[in-house]
């Protein structure tokens, strides 16, 4: 992977700048030795590593601020960190950068029922909004697969969604507003605890910015009444073209399911030896769909849509009659990624979106390159919103087969764009992506969101060599 | 005024301006927000037509010409809706282009989303007569910028959009209203948020002063929307004895509170947005004044109505300031648009952003100059 060359007027002054920050901030709050500094070097993208210059944990926002302070008046690039959760390499360092830290920052500062908002600092888990107002019944809707790790900061920056986005929305959609510490070190309030903001929609714009525009300090989320309750089923088809026209016809037929899951036979079979929850093991393709409500609107939703999957002649069919088969139902499908990690020494998770009517052509094709690369896929989708998961299984070991992976991987987000979609539909595109950019975007239209970026950050000091191709770089910088 | 019959053409008349645009569609919001001085205007009108509509997979792409009125039609005739329910406030021209471009959402907002949270590309023009398009047509996408959502709600003032694409949903098979009587507006507004903070699905929450009424809106099956209006009805017991409206009636109803059919005829309109809770306290601090109005999202939109003079402005602007909220001047005479602030001033680190990022979109500053700021 290119990165930019690290500065060596700022490599060279490695011991002052890591003084300079001491100077500014607890003498705990830096971390400057290559023992400690270890952790910080790759994130959920564990294909990539690069140690930092130096790791900061500021614990509030005044320290934030001075961070920013120094580092802008220095020169010195930033890498905003949650908890390194980021299938992207969102936060993966640079040499010549410092690594900010937000998980010291983890209060959750208000949380008001009547007006049903909570305001959090960046560094509170996902599960932990969620856990702080549960016993009210109330629960913060994006649930990404990390939940239990990642820090809503993070899911800001990345816009993250998750498998019940298809009715409660992304990030985006679940936000009221946020703080945001600028490169030059000014703290802007955007949004607030309202609805709608007059202006520019930057809360728009920050979300899913993944760390180019500035560092959050503090996010204000909307909070919802949990549903009386859920339950899921499981429909297996003897085909993924089945599956996939299944899918449009319950969407077709106006009921939107809170989650609409789609698995193929491998990552049946993946998940199944996991959590054993009793998955159809001669499906090749399976859906998993799940319905809120009372008991009986439960059931009368479901009995809805078994009868539209009745018309495509399942392998199987079984509504979860515990909250315990739900659970585990659930489990199976959350813990995807690590059940074919279980069957696969590494693997490539991408995230491309499609139309959903191109399901069927996409998996033919994916099948086909799978055939040509020699390497093994499986693929887990939001299905009802054509969010796709494939996981492509590699041997790290074996550097020919890592860089087949990636060559696969490119190859089925350009399909994706190809078919109307796009390259990340909630991992973002980070390092990862960022050369494939180019397949979605004009040059003149990633020249318009550098011209945004260089707004915000006139010397691209903030998270650089992410989301924007390197080519471009020095002529916005 | 040129109506470029192609966004080519449309490209071709911002890189030839010689000076300051008026950016419209029909024109029906140019009583809103401040007036612009242009020599020139430029409409949107004749680039019109539903470009993309795939029912099975909730989507929708028009022209930004197209008329509000034509794209509800085309969704009504599949079974489905534009989410947030737009307002009809400005006639039956508005265009799809001037509902983006002003971020306008209706009732169902405050469980559904604003029309901001549905838009899923757009296609436009920037000031150097750059065609551009962001995000696409799936409904989950975050490769890059969110540009789409920086240019919802930005008045034409970035760049100028020729196409857009939005997440739209099947209309449900029945709707109920719960009405609660003799509430005074704290009383209301304490019922719409235990309705919207109940298991229900509350998908409008409005409160009349005027009538002393409360709203709570449940859309979904029949069986349902029985099951539910009746439970929360229910809940809701300290609040009085409920009325419980079928169907038609809500439809109709929500139809007028959607298009502030409860607004009284005067000079001046104001939109503020704040946290529920301070919706009462707005709507009593201005009575004096002879400024009236009702509340919609569960108390946080605040649509009020009064004599168009600086001091009213002043008075409606500080109380939305109190609350922490923002506002809006949705309509007054020409003189008092020029003069005011029509939505709320920024603070100096974020202005000098927003000047940079404006600048980046349209260096000559010829799109809607102080459309929403003075320049």
């Amino acid at each position: 992977m290119l990165q930019p060359k690290p500065k060596s007027n700022v490599l060279e002054k490695r011991a002052e700048i890591i003084a300079g920050l001491k100077a500014v901030l607890p003498e705990r709050a830096v971390i400057g030795d290559d023992v400690s500094l270890k952790p910080y070097e790759t994130d959920g993208l564990t294909a990539y590593k690069q140690m930092p210059l130096a790791v900061v944990l500021p614990e509030d926002e005044a320290q934030v601020v001075a961070v920013m302070k120094f580092c802008h008046l220095h020169g010195i690039r930033i890498i905003p960190r949650g908890a390194g959760t980021s299938l992207s390499g969102g936060a993966l360092p640079l040499a010549d950068a410092v690594v900010i830290g937000m998980m010291r920052m983890n209060k959750i500062l208000d949380i008001n029922y009547a007006d049903r908002y909570a305001v959090v600092q960046p560094g509170v888990t996902n599960i932990a909004i969620t856990q702080a107002v549960q016993d009210e019944e109330f629960f913060y809707a994006p649930d990404p697969s990390s939940q239990l790790a990642c820090m809503i900061g993070g899911n800001v920056s990345m816009n993250s969604g998750g498998a019940h986005c298809l009715k409660y929305g992304v990030t985006a959609n679940n936000l009221l507003g946020l703080r945001l510490v600028t490169i030059e070190g000014e703290v802007l309030e955007i949004g607030g605890k309202q609805m709608d903001a007059a202006g520019y929609d930057w809360l728009g714009l920050i979300t899913g910015s993944e760390g180019q525009l500035g560092v959050l300090t503090e996010v204000t989320v909307r909070i919802l009444h949990s549903p009386e309750g859920a339950r899921a089923m499981l429909a297996g088809f003897a085909s993924n073209e089945v599956a996939g026209a299944c899918v449009d016809a319950i969407i077709s037929s106006g009921i939107i399911p809170v989650a609409l899951e789609f698995m193929d036979k491998p990552a049946i079979h993946a998940c199944e030896d996991f959590a054993h929850a009793g998955y159809p093991l001669d499906a090749e393709a399976l859906l998993i769909i799940e319905v809120e409500g009372s008991e009986t609107e439960q059931t009368e939703m479901l009995a809805r849509i078994r009868d539209i999957c009745a018309a495509y002649n399942p392998v199987s069919m079984r509504v979860s009659q515990t909250a315990e088969e739900s659970a585990a139902i659930w489990k199976g499908r959350k813990g995807a990624f690590g059940a074919v990690g279980r069957i696969s020494p590494d693997y490539l998770c991408m995230d491309g979106t499609i139309p959903t009517s191109q399901l069927p052509n996409v998996l033919k094709r994916m099948q086909a390159m799978s055939d040509e690369y020699g390497l093994k896929v499986a693929n887990i989708f939001h299905a009802g919103d054509g969010n796709l998961h494939p996981l492509i299984m590699f041997d790290a070991n074996d550097v020919e087969s890592f860089h087949k992976a990636e060559a696969f991987g490119a190859d089925i987000l350009k399909l994706c764009v190809e078919v109307g979609g796009c390259l990340t539909g909630e991992h973002g595109v980070g390092i990862e992506k960022r050369d494939l950019m180019s397949v979605q975007f004009t040059p003149a239209e990633l020249d318009q969101q550098r011209r945004i970026k260089t707004a915000f950050d006139p010397d691209w000091l903030l998270n650089p060599s992410k989301v924007f191709p390197l080519s471009g770089l020095s002529a916005a910088a | 005024m040129m109506t470029p019959d192609t966004e080519e053409a449309l490209a071709a008349a911002i890189r030839d301006a010689s000076g300051p645009l008026l950016v419209q569609g029909n024109g029906t919001k140019l009583s809103m927000l401040r007036p612009v001085q242009a020599a020139a205007m430029l409409s949107t009108a004749n680039l019109s037509g539903i470009t993309l509509y795939a029912p099975n997979e909730l989507v929708m792409s028009a022209k930004a010409g197209t008329r509000l009125s034509e794209i509800e039609k085309t969704l009504a005739e599949a079974g489905q809706q534009m989410i947030c329910e737009p307002p009809h406030i400005h006639g039956e021209n508005q265009t799809i282009g001037g509902i983006v471009a002003s971020n306008l959402s209706g009732p169902r907002r405050v469980t559904g989303g604003a029309i901001r949270d549905h838009v899923l590309g757009v296609r436009a023009v920037n000031g150097s007569g750059e065609i551009l398009k962001f995000g696409g047509r799936v409904l989950k996408n975050v490769t890059g910028l969110d540009v789409a959502k920086l240019l919802t709600g930005s008045f034409g003032t970035l760049a100028v959009m020729t196409e857009v694409t939005f997440k739209v949903l099947p209309v449900s098979e029945a709707t109920g209203t719960i009405v609660l009587r003799g509430l005074d507006a704290e009383q209301g507004v304490a019922a719409l948020s235990a309705g919207l903070g109940s298991p229900f699905f509350v998908t409008g929450a409005a409160y009349l002063p005027a009538e002393r009424k409360a709203f709570l809106r449940i859309e979904d099956f029949a069986t349902s929307v029985k099951y539910r209006t009746e439970k929360l009805a229910g809940q809701l017991s300290e609040f009085g004895a409920a009325e419980i409206l079928g169907t038609e009636d809500s439809i109709a109803l929500w139809r007028d509170i959607r298009d502030c059919k409860f607004l009284e005829a005067s000079e001046a309109v104001w939109r503020l947005s704040v946290v529920p809770s301070a919706g009462p306290a707005i709507l009593r601090a201005l009575a004096p004044l002879g400024v009236t109005g009702f509340l919609d999202w569960g108390g946080g939109l605040v649509n009020l109505t009064g004599p168009a003079d600086q001091a009213t402005h002043d008075a409606v602007c500080q109380a939305a300031s109190v609350a922490g909220g923002t506002w809006w001047l949705m309509q007054a005479p020409e003189p008092l648009r020029a003069v005011v602030d029509v939505v709320p001033p920024e603070p100096v680190a974020l202005a000098a952003i927003r000047a940079r990022v404006q600048a980046s979109f349209d260096p000559r500053g010829i799109l809607n100059p102080g459309r929403l700021r003075a320049a």
